[in-house]
């Protein structure tokens, strides 16, 4: 009935109020078209250059590779967009398709605040009015962000409700979109929630599996033998595997928050927890949920405010059914590790929730061969996690 | 002679919402049954979910504390089995997020809340595209069916030619919850669902007071209160002595 698949083999799907279904349906046709409207595709193109500063680099880490003393490392540097992340690239995506859809306002969820700065920004680029919907808790973690926003002219409504985190942001955006759907569009920041939501995103995200590939090849002058991304709802990853989930000998890796460690049950390991990780439905998709017995979504805990969600996308629920996709997860004591080492051996200030993919590097490359090559998406830039790394690190700071 | 088809046989019914747990269970059973046995032609029973994403604060705030209290899927179908114990002979329907039924199991969902006296199930999250696996679990149990003035002719037409038990017709473009005054266009709203069936349509979100209610009766097979009956009644010191008299005053507007 969709125009487009609206599964991932048995994930996905739409499960919203009936209210909601006309705008997933309008969604879907204009982001048909506009795939198909060249003009549109060098509008988009235009601002991928122009305003974010794309192509991203691609980093060869040398003192990395040379202390872990096994594969060559290269970082996809993500965290040298625009904003400061990947997320940019989704968020001027929908913005453009928001503004072709005679929307004025926009509304948009965010945890670790990137998804909401660079809502921000493309809502200040384009005209719109913004509301970005943000927990308690990652206000208070994230706080350089929020100031952000408000900088950027949207606002930022705290959200007190459940666990005061990205869940409950999610749901506080769909209750605004509810209301206000008529003139709105939610700006969903990772690829879940409904379809077309994951198919939308992973597109707009492909721009960095598509960079990637090319400048492998180009590069470096070979393909991957493994790409490492973390995964939150899996948005960064999802575009970069994109590049690559063609050929077939390239490994692919997602890294889920461990939190505290998986035995303590406090973490967002959807996968990596089967006894709380369980296929059910929240926010419009079915895919795995971190889940008490009676079906009541469970508090997850991440040092990463980006990666400290329940439900993983749709698309990488089958990516791992399949076994297309191999994850794993990296706890808050890896992720702080691996970020100081990235800062001691290469310069760059990596997000905590990218921490965790450079925390999977750091066990895996000295396993490999010299030979042999991993890419690393870095999804994004440390500077907003500043506080969090100083209070985590304490006196040893 | 069902007994949804039963409680429609006057016309405009008064149906309640109040979830189960809340205060507690306990208290919960006997609000339910109060309004039940003074003047609700059928019951929204509530299931309680973690993340209530059609709902305004009044009702998230009340499944919250019920889940805080321990309610969950199985103490809710023992509670309807309780009601019925208690002479409750009027219509109950289950309203509740897809994810805990999936987490019991819709099989034994639907097997247990049918032996427990159970008349049908309201899932808002589940709209027509994802509704085939549930129905055809339900069998003969009706998945009753939402509509929203967003919905187009289109889905209309597909929505309601299709439905069982009567059509749930949301009146306002938004969440749970009362409003100062009764949506535009309510009543056009109505009569473009009745084009296309014959089933009861029956109204809610944002109705609050008697005087709403008996307006949206003039138009409508069936007046839902949902956010009025939880605050009214959760509110008071004396939860069950409310809910009679809650149930009085709309019953006595539509009668």
């Amino acid at each position: 009935m969709t125009l487009l698949p609206h599964k991932f083999g048995p994930y996905g799907g739409q499960f919203v109020p009936e209210t909601l279904m006309p705008a997933l349906i309008e969604l879907e046709e204009a982001f048909v078209a506009a795939r198909a409207d060249v003009q549109f595709q060098k509008e988009f193109n235009k601002l991928m250059a122009s305003f974010v500063g794309r192509p991203t680099p691609l980093t060869y880490a040398k003192r990395l590779s040379e202390k872990l003393g096994g594969a060559q490392i290269y970082l996809k540097r993500e965290d040298l967009a625009h904003t400061g992340a990947h997320k940019i690239n989704n968020a001027l995506g929908q913005a453009l398709l928001a503004k072709r859809m005679g929307k004025r306002r926009m509304v948009a969820e965010t945890g670790a605040g990137q998804h909401g700065v660079a809502s921000a920004t493309a809502a200040a680029l384009l005209g719109f009015e913004c509301v970005v919907y943000m927990g308690e808790v990652d206000i208070a973690r994230q706080e350089p962000n929020v100031f952000r926003m408000k900088l950027l002219g949207s606002e930022v409504r705290p959200v007190s409700s459940g666990t005061k985190t990205l869940k409950d942001a999610i749901n506080e955006a769909i209750r605004d979109w509810v209301t206000n759907v008529r003139d709105t569009h939610y700006l969903l920041g990772s690829a879940l929630g409904p379809h077309p939501y994951p198919t939308i995103v992973r597109e707009f995200q492909s721009v960095i599996g598509t960079e990637a590939r090319e400048q492998m090849m180009m590069e470096v002058g070979c393909l991957p033998d493994t790409v490492i991304a973390c995964v939150g709802g899996g948005s960064n990853a999802i575009g970069v595997f994109s590049g690559f989930v063609n050929d077939e000998q390239v490994e692919l890796i997602g890294v889920e928050a461990g939190g505290s460690g998986i035995e303590t049950g406090k973490h967002a390991a959807r996968f990596g927890d089967p006894s709380k990780g369980r296929v059910g439905v929240i926010h419009g998709t079915r895919t795995y949920v971190l889940q008490d017995e009676d079906g009541q979504i469970a508090e997850t805990h991440s040092v990463s405010a980006g990666l400290d969600y329940a439900a993983v996308g749709p698309e990488h629920a089958l990516m791992r059914d399949t076994e297309r996709a191999f994850y794993t997860s990296a706890t808050d004591t890896e992720a702080l590790d691996a970020f100081q080492t990235l800062c001691h051996t290469e310069g760059i200030i990596p997000a905590l929730e990218s921490s965790h993919a450079v925390a999977e590097v750091i066990k895996r490359a000295p396993r490999m061969r010299k030979d042999q090559v991993i890419l690393v998406n870095l999804s994004g830039r440390g500077d907003k996690d500043l506080n969090t790394v100083i209070k985590e690190l304490g006196t040893e700071f | 002679m069902s007994r949804i088809t039963e409680a429609f046989k006057n016309k405009p019914i008064f149906m309640p919402y109040f979830p189960l747990g809340y205060p507690d269970l306990d208290t919960s059973i006997d609000v339910i049954e109060a309004l039940a046995k003074n003047g609700a032609d059928l019951i929204e029973v509530g299931l309680s979910f973690s993340d209530p994403l059609a709902d305004g604060p009044v009702i998230q705030h009340a499944t919250q504390i019920a889940l805080e209290k321990g309610i969950a899927v199985k103490k809710s179908i023992e509670a309807i089995g309780e009601l019925r114990n208690r002479g409750v002979t009027i219509p109950l329907i289950l309203m509740g997020y897809y994810n805990p039924m999936l987490a019991y199991g819709l099989e034994k969902f639907v097997r247990d809340a049918k032996e427990a006296g159970a008349d049908g199930f309201i899932i808002p999250d589940l709209p027509m595209e994802e509704s085939e696996e549930f129905i055809k679990v339900a069998g003969d149990l009706p998945l009753i069916p939402m509509l929203a003035p967003t919905s187009s002719p289109e889905r209309m037409e597909m929505i309601a030619r299709n439905a069982q038990g009567f059509i749930y017709l949301v009146s306002v473009t938004g969440i749970t919850g009362e409003r100062k005054s009764l949506a535009e266009g309510l009543g056009d709203l109505i009569a473009q669902v009745r084009e296309h069936t014959s089933a009861p349509v029956c109204v809610g979100f944002g109705i609050g007071t008697p005087e709403q209610a008996k307006e949206v009766g003039e138009m409508a097979d069936g007046v839902i209160v949902g956010t009025a009956c939880v605050r009214t009644i959760g509110g008071s010191e004396s939860p069950v002595e409310t809910a009679r008299e809650f149930a009085k005053s709309f019953a006595k507007v539509l009668r």
